[in-house]
């Protein structure tokens, strides 16, 4: 690895607080929740114990033209849609016959997902069992594989460098921005469009999370359901979205005048190898990521002063990360649990996460951690709650954690 | 045999469905590929639907021959019950 810089230049959204970045970072400093009831029939047919989910703000057809659309599945749509966004707010033109704005030998793609298109895989095998084998569409795979937003973000902006798609369950979307950052400074290339997307509400993953004991069962309420490090957390929310940036190396960036967000300083990715679903009691992958982000980004740990933790809302998990910040950083950061009002975005989280907390540091204000009642006693940090903390940050971690084992964490600083 | 504008009204409004292309545009000298743009995935698509609309057989090794609509217009005409 050189010591290239890698500096953000573009950023771009579409959650259940709103469809765009503004709409998103506007909804988490006005406290604003995601949660709502679940209008979908099967909750009742299926007599599934949540109700509840993140549902976007707005339909990706609003943006996505009929046919196209039909092609994508709904993962592949937010992608398209964030890296839109990103790739416009960075500057730059969408690829056309007169050329490129980004030479696409140099321009890669990192986009990350939890499970892809687990919908469409559905939907087609409802196809295949009620109606046989010639309705089964023949874009069923392409819509079903998890690298799909990826490729088509890819195709879309013209990146030959290589289009990647992590998949590391809940970290995937931290992991696309880790990756992303390796290959500018490995020279690979001076460009990467990165991030995650998620869309797979759905009774069978509603009901495979609700059998592991993972989700809030918070029906009556869901504007309160989601409250990581409050005692009555009683799980997370599945919600659904994307986020994406525009990686740049900084002379690559300097050359064309860019505006420039931040700086993604440190970068750290370990693995548990401890339990599929469980952290480790001691939080030692967690601790190891966080410390190998601020070794490479060459601070120690006192100048970071805000962590966006992964903070799902889950009993073991949330104390188990705040015992884990305590020691790799201390007690001094202020951090921040915006789950609580965006629900879990899954492959989406790391990537929307990591842009609110470069959003924190560039406007210099902490959104506030909704639903935060009682703080757990089991957590000795200074979580903001109530309303926003205005304070000037130069450097920030967001965390990122997924069932396997995967810790990553991502460092931002000011340029 | 099925009157062949019909044929092509029915063709051209599968086309719009599955690729997006106005129904006007579907004319019989296009190219299904290089005029109107419509990748292998799609013609797929319109095949099984033209079979459901127009109770007709189009086996691969035929649909590979279809190369303008006129062709898909005079098969569809030819083999149809």
């Amino acid at each position: 690895m050189s010591n290239t810089d890698v500096v953000i230049t573009g950023i771009g959204a579409t959650t259940p607080l709103g469809p765009d970045v503004t709409s998103t970072w506007d909804g988490l400093l006005a406290g604003r929740s995601g949660v709502r009831a679940l209008d979908a029939d099967w909750a009742e047919t299926y007599d599934l114990p949540v109700r509840i989910g993140a549902t976007l703000a707005e339909e990706p057809t609003e943006k996505i033209p009929r046919v196209r659309a039909r092609r994508l599945d709904r993962c592949e749509q937010v992608a398209l849609i964030a890296a839109w966004q990103a790739w416009e707010d960075a500057g730059f033109s969408l690829p056309s016959d007169d050329g490129e704005d980004v030479e696409p030998e140099r321009l890669g793609v990192s986009i990350g997902t939890g499970i892809g298109g687990p919908v469409t895989l559905l939907e087609q095998d409802d196809n295949l069992e009620q109606h046989g084998m010639r309705k089964v569409s023949p874009l069923t795979v392409p819509m079903l594989m998890p690298n799909g937003p990826a490729a088509h973000v890819g195709i879309e902006l013209r990146a030959r460098a290589g289009v990647h798609s992590p998949a590391s369950a809940c970290a995937s979307g931290a992991e696309g921005i880790a990756k992303a950052y390796d290959m500018i400074r490995s020279g690979r290339a001076d460009v990467v469009v990165a991030g995650g997307a998620e869309a797979c509400i759905h009774p069978i993953t509603i009901a495979g999370f609700a059998q592991a004991r993972t989700v809030s069962t918070r029906n009556d309420d869901p504007e309160h359901a989601s409250r990581p490090f409050d005692v009555d957390r009683d799980g997370f929310v599945l919600g659904e979205g994307a986020g994406v940036m525009v990686l740049e190396s900084a002379a690559h960036a300097e050359a064309r005048g860019a505006r420039v967000y931040g700086k993604v300083a440190g970068t750290g990715i370990t693995s548990d190898a401890y339990h599929i679903t469980g952290n480790h009691p001691e939080g030692i992958g967690q601790i190891a990521a966080m410390r190998q982000a601020i070794e490479q980004a060459g601070i120690t740990a006192r100048d970071v002063g805000h962590v966006n933790a992964h903070a799902t809302s889950t009993v073991v998990g949330d104390v188990g990360e705040a015992a884990a910040i305590q020691q790799a950083l201390g007690d001094h950061p202020v951090v921040t649990a915006p789950k609580s009002a965006l629900g879990h975005l899954v492959g989406g989280a790391g990537a929307v996460e990591g842009i609110a907390t470069l959003l924190a540091i560039y406007h210099g204000v902490v959104p506030m951690t909704l639903n935060l009642g009682e703080l757990d006693p089991k957590v000795e940090l200074d979580v903001v709650a109530g309303e926003p903390r205005k304070m000037e940050l130069s450097a920030a971690i967001s965390n990122s954690f997924g069932f396997g084992g995967h810790n990553t964490a991502l460092l931002f600083t000011t340029p | 045999m099925a009157d062949k504008t019909e044929l092509l009204t029915g063709l051209a409004e599968i086309v719009e469905e599955v690729a997006g292309v106005a129904k006007d545009d579907v004319t019989a000298e296009k190219s299904f590929v290089d005029d109107l743009d419509i990748d292998s995935l799609s013609m797929v698509e319109i095949a099984v639907q033209a079979e459901d609309r127009f109770g007709v057989k189009i086996p691969d090794d035929e649909l590979a021959n279809l190369k303008t609509v006129g062709d898909a217009v005079d098969y569809v005409a030819a083999n149809s019950k």
